[in-house]
């Protein structure tokens, strides 16, 4: 996999490491961010990871374009012999899927989705083959997620389901966006999951809602004192259905600060799981749930 | 010494240089949409560079001051009144307590930069002073000002003589029609030979959806696609990518239809192809950019960049020596 280089005017490199999205291509994005990270290159101000591609924000003040083009292609080719394992973490999110808020949302909006007569989750659930919106929530709440990038906004995390591409759920967005989505609403457009961290514009079907802030300026949450970020791309999501009793009593823990996420340290080797994905996938919801 | 909000304008913040570093979690740089006016109001009334001012769009807001002061207003032709009487933009002048600062109707430009000695002195976040409303974060309560507010101000080190000013030549206007010059790239290869020459031909005009994310660009032919089989993961659309990062200043064109370029709020990612990005130095313009205002953009090499850049880099050198 060899990765294509353009500039984005004279402050930016943008790599793609591929046009489509897979997990390879996830993680040797991943990897070569690490890598430039590392490398503490003078001149390299931000450094983005995207899904399938990164982008290095420099000032060519202190290092002329060329220059960090070179640099970043000798870590390409380390990146490339690095062994593909990731000391990461595994994150419960707890799903309120078909919920009032956003079947609220969603039917103020009908006139710009694709199936006016269906909700988000019948459409997506029709469109995969599945029998039942019951069957389609196991799936999408079945094997886990990887963030695979953060961004569009304030600490909103991409996810990419860690299946077998045969099984991977696809939607279209909108065909035309939203100028409103619940906050906390998870999402679906592409092949990727997100979870909406504000209020806002969006184009992506909308499932469900988690009672967990991701994001909070105030660092008043429990959990964001110390950043106000929850999620890193790397980090592993296993979303579990809850109802409307327990997202209330979710909703009561995050405002009391009592709410704890569950979250496990893991070790994902790329290599292990390409070899053996449920298996794989089983173990990482075992050290989820071991005590 | 506060600072009393009576009107707030149409959409007044306070931004500084803004907060590098988090853009990988979807925190854009923001900070004052024309750098430069912000940089020069701080010089005239002897503030660090990057201290923070507030930053109004087309309408100034209507300011009770209740200790003396010296303001700068820079940016768009925006003329700053005392009481009621004119004041010179890009030049110092004093306000005495209990006096008003309010503002004409625009003459020019988009937004004006004000500052006051001693810069405004909201608490920072995430090292930085400047609004950025969508997270919420930053500035006054992470919003724009309202009527009834009180603006905190530093203490000012030196007193600063009135009347200091940046030579005309020293400012710089957007002209008509404001050239954007661009690096084409990242997915400029996704559109035919013949819609990438007219894209530079086309004359653009600003749209009314122009804020502090982007500026979407109208009137342009739609640009043809070169056909290609939908990679895994891009969506259907021929515009559309597997989502990835966008650079600050990028052009997307959803559906090939309407130019959106990138400014300091910037989405961090997604799912649209950009078939360039406006080079550093043009990017203060845009944000004096009106809606209606016709565009053109022109293709540059990437040394044309960093000449343009360094050219702007000594007009500040320039004065920075006159003013500290």
């Amino acid at each position: 996999m060899s990765s294509r280089y353009s500039f984005g005017g004279d402050e930016h490199v943008f790599v793609e490491v591929s046009e489509e999205m897979s997990l390879e291509a996830f993680f040797k994005a991943l990897s070569m961010t690490n890598a430039v990270r590392d490398a503490e290159i003078s001149g390299v101000t931000e450094i983005c990871p995207a899904n399938a591609s990164f982008q290095i924000k420099f000032d060519p003040d202190v290092i002329r374009p060329d220059d960090l083009l070179t640099e970043l292609r000798r870590l390409e080719d380390i990146a490339d012999r690095a062994e593909a394992t990731l000391d990461t973490r595994i994150v419960e999110i707890p799903v309120y899927y078909r919920d009032p808020w956003t079947h609220e949302t969603l039917m103020r909006f009908r006139e710009r989705h694709q199936d006016p007569e269906s909700t988000d989750i019948e459409f997506a659930a029709r469109i995969n083959g599945y029998s039942s919106v019951d069957d389609f929530i196991a799936a999408h709440s079945g094997a886990p997620w990887f963030v695979s990038m953060v961004g569009f906004v304030s600490g909103l995390p991409f996810l990419y389901q860690m299946v077998d591409r045969a099984r991977q759920i696809q939607v279209p967005k909108y065909l035309r966006p939203r100028t409103d989505t619940p906050r906390l609403t998870v999402g679906y457009g592409g092949c990727f999951s997100c979870i909406y961290s504000v209020r806002g514009a969006g184009g992506y079907q909308m499932f469900g809602i988690t009672p967990m802030p991701i994001y909070d300026p105030d660092q008043e949450t429990s959990y964001l004192r110390e950043f106000m970020v929850f999620f890193r791309p790397g980090d592993i999501v296993k979303w579990r259905q809850i109802d409307r009793d327990e997202y209330d009593g979710c909703t009561a823990d995050v405002q009391a600060g009592r709410y704890t996420p569950r979250i496990r340290d893991v070790v994902f080797s790329l290599e292990d799981f390409n070899r053996d994905i449920d298996g794989t996938n089983a173990r990482l919801e075992e050290t989820l749930y071991a005590d | 010494m506060p600072i009393d909000v009576l009107s707030a304008g149409l959409s007044t913040t306070v931004q500084d240089l803004g907060r590098p570093g988090y853009y990988h979690l979807g925190i854009p740089i923001g900070g004052a949409m024309d750098r430069y006016a912000l940089r020069a109001a701080n010089l005239l009334v002897g503030n660090p560079e990057d201290a923070a001012c507030l930053e109004a769009v087309f309408l100034g807001p209507e300011l009770a001051f209740s200790e003396d002061a010296v303001v700068a207003v820079t940016g768009a032709e925006l003329p700053p009144k005392v009481d009621g009487e004119t004041r010179e933009t890009w030049t110092s002048f004093r306000i005495r307590a209990g006096q008003v600062l309010s503002f004409d109707y625009i003459r020019d430009g988009a937004r004006s930069c004000i500052a006051v000695a001693g810069g405004i002195d909201t608490p920072p976040a995430l090292g930085s002073r400047s609004t950025y409303a969508i997270g919420a974060l930053g500035g006054f309560e992470g919003r724009a000002i309202q009527s009834g507010d009180r603006l905190p101000v530093g203490r000012a080190d030196v007193s600063v003589a009135e009347g200091r000013t940046v030579s005309e030549k020293m400012r710089r206007n957007s002209g008509s029609p404001c050239e954007l010059r661009v690096v084409t790239g990242l997915y400029w290869h996704r559109i035919t030979e013949e819609a990438g020459g007219q894209f530079f031909e086309d004359t653009w005009k600003v749209a009314s959806e122009a804020d502090r994310m982007g500026y979407r660009f109208q009137g342009g032919r739609p640009l043809e696609f070169v056909d290609r089989e939908p990679p895994f993961g891009a969506g259907s659309d021929p515009s559309n990518i597997t989502d990835a990062c966008y650079p600050y200043g990028s052009i997307q064109v959803p559906g090939g239809t309407e130019p959106i370029v990138l400014h300091r709020d910037a989405v961090s990612g997604g799912g649209y192809f950009m078939i360039g990005t406006v080079i550093s130095a043009d990017m203060d313009l845009i944000g004096q950019l009106q809606p209606h205002t016709d565009t053109r953009f022109l293709q540059v090499d990437m040394e044309t960049a960093l000449a343009a850049r360094q050219e702007r880099a000594s007009m500040l050198d320039a004065i920075r020596q006159r003013l500290s």
